[in-house]
């Protein structure tokens, strides 16, 4: 069944604010395996100007996704949390997130569309400081796979991005 | 670490291109330090019940291993101002001791002015492409 496509331009509750540590990015940039000094060695990040250790690009996943699950798991929207698979994923930065960010994400549903028996969701999610300041945008495409389509997903994407 | 100028770049540059292995013990470390305790990035059995060939790598772990080959260039990983990829085939992860690898290239795709350029960049493994127009936007000296 399609989604309600009034759910467009919806903005969810800020997620509870997540304090990104100095430890927790040593953490992920080990499991990432990137032994980049900026990410560990907080006299290596000033020497690039950063006033702590920053993290790597894709860090902020780890407020950003678990905030789109509201949307996921909202029963009024009624997605098959099963069936969903990540289509794609893009991060815009103000600045890096560095340690010491204390960060909440607001989620919006930014359009909706079905395509070949699947649900295709676009959301944004914004992580701000608790002074408002925008620190980074992720933005993330979740595809509900149809029923009768087990294998259908990248294909639905590609198909409704107009692109092979 | 001193990364290039924006002045020295020229469309078409090639970043230096890299070969990240994955393993399954990889996927366990990601899944611990991500929260992404999603079954079929560990579960053979579970991966293989919901139709996967085998357990298959977070995408999320890829494109974070995708963007090492731009941070490294860059020098600063702050450069990176906006970085995306599509998620178009999974990197299949088998539990026989040597896994997956995957295959990153690169090349300065267009000069944006004001000191930015974009890289796009093709990701393969096992001869597939696992991303769909993958690219970052820098921001140079």
């Amino acid at each position: 069944m399609p989604l309600d496509p009034s759910f467009v331009g919806r903005t969810y509750p800020p997620s509870s604010p997540y304090e990104v540590g100095r430890e927790k990015i040593r953490e992920f940039a080990l499991a990432i395996g990137d032994p980049n000094p900026a990410y560990v060695d907080p006299e290596a990040a000033k020497a690039l100007g950063h006033p702590d250790v920053i993290a790597p690009p894709t860090f902020p996943i780890i407020i950003s996704l678990p905030a789109a699950y509201q949307v996921v798991e909202d029963p009024a929207l009624g997605l098959d949390w099963s069936r969903v698979v990540h289509g794609d994923q893009r991060f815009v930065y103000e600045r890096p997130v560095r340690a010491g960010d204390l960060l909440s994400a607001v989620v919006t549903v930014d359009s909706i569309k079905s395509m070949a028996g699947n649900d295709l969701i676009n959301l944004a999610a914004a992580l701000r400081t608790p002074e408002g300041e925008l620190v980074c945008t992720a933005y993330t495409l979740l595809v509900a796979r149809g029923l009768e389509d087990e294998a259908a997903a990248p294909a639905a994407v590609s198909a409704a991005e107009g692109e092979a | 670490m001193s990364g290039p100028r924006y002045e020295e770049l020229e469309v078409g540059m090639k970043l230096p291109a890299r070969e990240f292995p994955v393993r399954r013990a990889d996927l366990v470390r990601y899944a611990g330090a991500s929260g992404d305790f999603n079954e079929i990035h560990w579960n053979e059995r579970f991966a293989v019940e919901v139709g996967l060939p085998n357990v298959i790598a977070h995408g999320m772990f890829t494109m974070a291993e995708v963007f090492r080959v731009v941070t490294d260039w860059a020098g600063d990983p702050g450069a990176v101002l906006e970085c995306g990829v599509r998620f178009t085939q999974p990197v299949v992860v088998p539990d026989d001791g040597v896994g997956a690898v995957i295959e990153v290239s690169g090349k300065i795709g267009a000069l944006l002015g004001d000191n930015k350029a974009r890289v796009d960049l093709v990701v393969t493994s096992a001869g597939h492409r696992v991303l769909t127009k993958p690219f970052a936007v820098v921001r140079l000296p």
